[in-house]
């Protein structure tokens, strides 16, 4: 598909930059994305770092969420979002290929705001991740599933009670099933949208604690409109404001001498 | 103020449970009704046997006919709904999930469909058996009561998988199932229980019509072995029974009336048995 989309790229700009870099995963190219007249989100212009912590951090309504969505193609769902610009995932540009989209979205597990177990058991819940992959043999599966709960550290929670529905457990526990169903498809990013909102603060804990650990081997994305969370997890942070990108840079650079104006407000109300 | 708002709290509280009780009263009051005007022709005879001649004057038999005709069409009926109603439901709110207009359409005309007299099914399904060149048969009736039952089955389930949060679906697209997947693995689960209630109200619906069966599977004393044969049905068992003059068959009709309460109450009961244990072995 690359090379199909070569032709167009020359015609417009030759330009050698577009080709990410090692230690980039994400880079995002002029993407630009239009509900009727409205641009919600303007000329952004990207790059997360491998196995790093990015958070997005802004005021509701900024258009991060809807950036999160651009990276796993959810923006399909709505036709009233139009999408342009590019997208390179592992040097894959997403918006422009002809690939699979479940395997795109394979690539990145999604943590929405409020968890959503499938409607089957725990056990089937991270099966059902697992079996996606097309494994079907019994043993690797449950031998996976322990796998995926451990490492969310849910499994000694669970273990009796694979085989109840996913509801009788809490929110805090239910989200960290999400997780570890998402981490069975075995992504190589995790898409994390306000995933403590709703949570209370020991589970919130848990979650971040979890973020730290899985670092060594997912790169994550964290949206949340929270500064102490940002500043608490951010190894990069990303500041929108209405549609653009503000400013970005290495967490501890940023928050330190914040650039703009806009910056120091939000942190100023954030404290 | 105070005073005026435990009046009206009283007020509306008093008229709204009378309507949710004289609901259930008239349920009660046809029940007894029933049962009490049918008691005395309700008999082990009605259930195990056909029509023996002179049936209708008064003379002896049951009407195991209408019933074996109504299961067989309410059952192939329901099936015939099933296979139709449920993926369209699900492919609605999957598939057309980004074409809100699309999806309005189609239900604005699946209430329509709803909308229509089943004297009018009837009349349609009466002008395909001319068109095909069939008789009066089982087959006909199936097919006529189906078309009647398949908007009740889609529009009704579709009502419960619209109110599935669009989050779950996000969730379980993100994970890399395809639409199918999640259309028949995810949401047809989530949606179980409407699904449930779609296929019950179809079938009571369906076991239950006169006007459409009354040209398309006709009438007869015999239980039909083959689909091509016409079918008696508990409905127009009952019309023709309750038309009489003679005050004992008039009475047999409310029997009959009362076998077709407990054959929809015995089907409803058991559906929602095993949907419950289907739930269940869904979580082993």
């Amino acid at each position: 598909m690359y090379l199909q989309n070569s032709e167009t790229m020359t015609k417009q700009a030759p330009d050698i930059t577009l080709k990410p870099k090692v230690t980039s995963i994400v880079k995002i190219n002029n993407l630009n994305v239009h509900v009727g007249q409205h641009h919600i989100l303007k000329n952004i212009n990207l790059e997360i770092t491998k196995n790093k912590i990015t958070v997005l951090l802004g005021p509701s309504g900024c258009g991060k969420t809807t950036l999160l969505k651009c990276l796993n193609k959810l923006t399909d769902l709505y036709t009233e979002l139009r999408v342009s610009g590019k997208i390179f995932i592992e040097e894959d540009d997403i918006l422009n290929t002809q690939k699979n989209v479940p395997v795109i979205r394979q690539k990145m597990g999604l943590l929405s705001q409020l968890p959503y177990p499938l409607p089957i058991s725990i056990y089937k819940n991270v099966a059902y991740g697992i079996k996606l992959k097309g494994v079907r043999d019994k043993k690797l599966i449950e031998y996976n599933v322990e796998k995926y709960l451990r490492e969310v550290g849910l499994w000694n929670e669970v273990k009796d009670r694979l085989h109840n529905s996913p509801t009788s457990l809490s929110i805090g526990q239910q989200q960290r099933l999400c997780l570890a169903r998402g981490l069975a498809v075995k992504p190589r990013i995790i898409l994390a949208d306000e995933p403590t909102s709703s949570l209370d603060p020991i589970s919130s804990k848990i979650i971040e604690n979890l973020f730290r650990k899985l670092k060594k081997n997912y790169t994550i994305i964290l949206v949340t409109h929270v500064l102490r969370q940002a500043v608490r997890l951010a190894d990069n942070v990303v500041f929108m404001y209405y549609g653009e990108i503000i400013e970005q840079g290495h967490s501890k650079d940023l928050f330190k001498n914040p650039k703009t104006e806009k910056l120091r407000e939000y942190m100023l109300e954030g404290n | 103020m105070n005073r005026r708002k435990i009046i009206e709290e009283n007020i509306f509280k008093f008229l709204s449970g009378f309507a949710t009780y004289s609901l259930i009263a008239i349920l009660a009051f046809i029940i007894i009704i029933i049962f009490v005007k049918g008691f005395n022709s309700l008999s082990l005879d009605m259930v195990i046997k056909t029509p023996k001649g002179g049936y209708y004057y008064g003379g002896e038999g049951g009407v195991l006919n209408a019933i074996i005709g109504s299961l067989d069409i309410a059952f192939g009926a329901t099936f015939i709904a099933i296979l139709i109603g449920m993926p369209a439901a699900l492919y609605i709110n999957v598939h057309l999930i980004r074409y809100k207009r699309i999806q309005n359409t189609i239900r604005y005309l699946l209430d329509a469909l709803w909308g229509i007299p089943s004297i009018v099914y009837g009349a349609f399904g009466f002008t395909l058996m001319l068109f095909f060149g069939m008789n009066a048969s089982l087959i006909a009736g199936i097919i006529t009561i189906a078309l009647l039952i398949t908007p009740i089955v889609v529009r009704t389930f579709d009502e419960v998988l619209s109110t599935i949060p669009i989050g779950l679906y996000e969730a379980t697209l993100a994970l890399g199932s395809t639409k199918t997947e999640t259309a028949f693995k995810i949401m047809f689960k989530q949606g179980f229980s409407g699904f449930i209630t779609a296929v019950l109200l179809a079938f009571g619906r369906g076991i239950g019509d006169a006007a459409s069966v009354l040209f398309t599977a006709g009438y007869t004393d015999l239980i039909p072995l083959y689909l091509n044969e016409p079918a008696a049905t508990l409905p127009l068992a009952i019309f023709f029974q309750l038309g009489s003059p003679i005050p004992e068959v008039r009475e047999r009709a409310f029997a009959a009336a009362a076998i077709l309460t407990i054959i929809i109450l015995i089907i409803s009961l058991t559906a929602r048995y095993l949907s419950k244990r289907y739930s269940k072995s869904n979580l082993k």
